[in-house]
């Protein structure tokens, strides 16, 4: 009782209405899509002071399951890594395997993980502007993006025979050929994609409420972008021009004609805005590349079903939707991988939320976190 | 306790109550079943699923499930995902958050026996099961939006034989009474009915 008389004592004492710092917990279970992420937010009045991430809460311990598997058996689980772009954690992880045991991918395999991983940076890319604009409150915007979401995922199944969890780039090349009509289907798919994009900017991008909403709001400095080792969508809407198709060529990136669309205020509205031309840029690679896909294999020839390369290490990065995944892979000779290490681009661009969330609205938390586009496979693995 | 909640209860009580309680029991299944508001444990990558089940393609609302993000509003949990260590007490406690009567659906490997994680994951609980009463599993990693929809109208057949007194079940399904059925309306031997014939 004395305490609680003290308190209120020191409370009156101030000068002015009394103010204290509100701690709330946003999470982990997020009413909105962004996955299983806690924020601690410390908030005067309505304002932000800190935002604090904490992560954890779906870390399933892939990496050290990948030194149980053969080198093989560890591609179904990179799928789960980054679920919204399963093909990128799959061609990072086969790069690296490829460049350890230096096993020569056939052309083909080349462009058809070239088209995949296009089609691929659509779909997460819709992914990401339709739950953007969700928590904008723009939720018809959401059944658009999801509606052309649903369209690569139907190519992906005709594919490989899965949804979600593709599998579909494996050591040495791909698992399947395409079947008979899919180009044909995809290139009709990226001419009625480019007109629901435009219709998308002018629903969206053009509301009053949704720019309201998304200018000036989670402002990222370049230099900050590039100390925080920011890369993607993330640091492009800062003006930070790193694209590693393009600054650290791979595959057959250099033959492709295609811009790098980038932002100039580093708010979520340039962030959102440079989703939305790369979506462009990849219509654009799909198309070139379906012109210029060689014939013949798709699946290096001689390659052992049970790969062992010699001891040593490797690494390899590809431009993932989220910006540069990496994979690290040290190898002692035996049929396993010693060790294995995702360098995640959602995991380095989440750790910018309290940077960018500082200082706003709470309302605007949501939008920013949403803005960095995280996967929680990916950031937790 | 309200009165609505022990209702079942008080007309169970009476020793006659299996006469009253199968009518009302017929109503409330069928309400019960027509309206499933759903909580969205999205938590990995049978999210996805989840997501492209309520929109346009596949339509979830057309079976009256609702996702709804706060637990007090729904009915059934749809657990898509990965459970880990860290994650079951939030789980668990958004559960126990939900009002009764609630159940339980495990979407995807995962949720069902950890899936792919079973055998040499250290952080991964092998299956929702072991902290939730489940009443529906559905398989495949991820499974696909039909899938879920099945499992609402696995859940809906499942309803349909529970009474709304505790711990009572029917051995079938039970139906509302329909305006052929002979008790609909009138009373058979009366005037009316004698009118009629």
């Amino acid at each position: 009782m004395t305490l609680e008389v003290e308190s209120r004592k020191e409370t009156l004492a101030e000068d002015g209405l009394p103010v204290e710092e509100l701690v709330v917990n946003v999470g982990p279970s997020h009413p909105s899509t962004h996955g299983v992420c806690r924020v601690i937010v410390h908030l005067d009045g309505e304002i932000v002071t800190r935002a604090e991430p904490v992560i954890g809460y779906l870390h399933r311990g892939i990496e050290k399951m990948c030194e149980n598997r053969t080198y093989l058996q560890v591609v179904p689980l990179t799928d789960r890594l980054d679920y919204v772009g399963s093909m990128y954690a799959n061609w990072a992880y086969c790069r690296a395997v490829e460049r350890l045991a230096g096993i020569r991918v056939p052309e083909r395999a080349e462009y058809l993980r070239v088209i995949v991983c296009e089609m691929q940076r659509i779909a997460s890319h819709m992914m990401s502007l339709g739950s953007a604009a969700a928590d904008t409150g723009a939720a018809t915007m959401f059944i658009y993006a999801f509606d052309e979401r649903e369209t690569i995922v139907e190519l992906f199944e005709d594919l490989c025979g899965a949804r979600l969890t593709y599998n579909y780039v494996r050591p040495g090349g791909v698992s399947f050929d395409i079947p008979e009509g899919w180009t044909d289907r995809l290139l009709e798919f990226c001419r009625t994609h480019r007109v629901a994009l435009r219709e998308m900017d002018k629903l969206w991008f053009g509301n009053v409420i949704a720019r309201g909403r998304m200018k000036g709001i989670g402002v990222l400095a370049a230099d900050d972008a590039v100390a925080w080792g920011a890369s993607g969508p993330v640091a492009r809407g800062s003006g930070v021009n790193w694209d590693l198709r393009k600054h650290d060529p791979y595959s057959v990136y250099p033959r492709f004609d295609f811009d790098i669309p980038t932002g100039s205020a580093g708010d979520v509205y340039d962030r959102a805005r440079v989703r939305l031309y790369e979506c462009y840029e990849s219509c654009r690679i799909i198309e070139q590349a379906v012109a210029q896909m060689p014939g013949g294999p798709i699946k290096a020839e001689g390659l052992q079903r049970l790969i062992a390369p010699r001891p040593g290490d490797a690494y390899d990065h590809i431009e993932s939707a989220r910006g540069s995944l990496g994979v690290y892979i040290v190898s002692e000779g035996g049929p396993r991988p010693h060790r294995v290490k995702f360098r995640s681009p959602a995991f380095c661009n989440l750790a910018l939320l309290p940077l960018i969330a500082e200082g706003h609205m709470l309302s605007d938390l949501v939008v920013c976190l949403g803005s960095l586009d995280p996967v929680f496979g990916e950031v937790d693995r | 306790m309200a009165f609505v909640d022990r209702l079942g209860e008080i007309l169970s009580e009476g020793g006659q109550g299996g006469i009253i309680l199968t009518s009302i029991d017929a109503l409330a299944d069928w309400s019960r079943g027509k309206s499933l508001w759903a909580m969205p444990m999205g938590t990995a990558c049978c999210a996805m699923e989840l997501i492209a089940a309520s929109f346009a393609k596949f339509d979830f609302d057309r079976h009256g499930s609702f996702p709804r993000p706060d637990p007090r509003h729904t009915d059934v949990m749809v657990v898509a995902g990965t459970i880990t260590r860290k994650m079951a007490p939030a789980v668990k406690r958004l559960y126990e958050q939900m009002p009764e009567p609630k159940w339980v659906i495990a979407m995807g490997n995962c949720a069902v026996s950890g899936g792919i994680f079973f055998y040499d994951s250290y952080s991964v609980i092998r299956g929702v099961d072991e902290f939730l009463p489940v009443d529906v599993y559905i398989a495949g990693c991820p499974p696909r939006p039909e899938s879920l929809q099945d499992a609402v109208l696995r859940l809906r057949e499942l309803i349909s034989t529970e009474s709304i007194a505790p711990g009572v079940k029917h051995e079938r399904t039970l139906s509302l009474p329909r305006s052929g059925d002979v008790s609909f309306g009138v009373r058979p031997g009366s005037a009316e009915e004698g009118d009629a014939e």
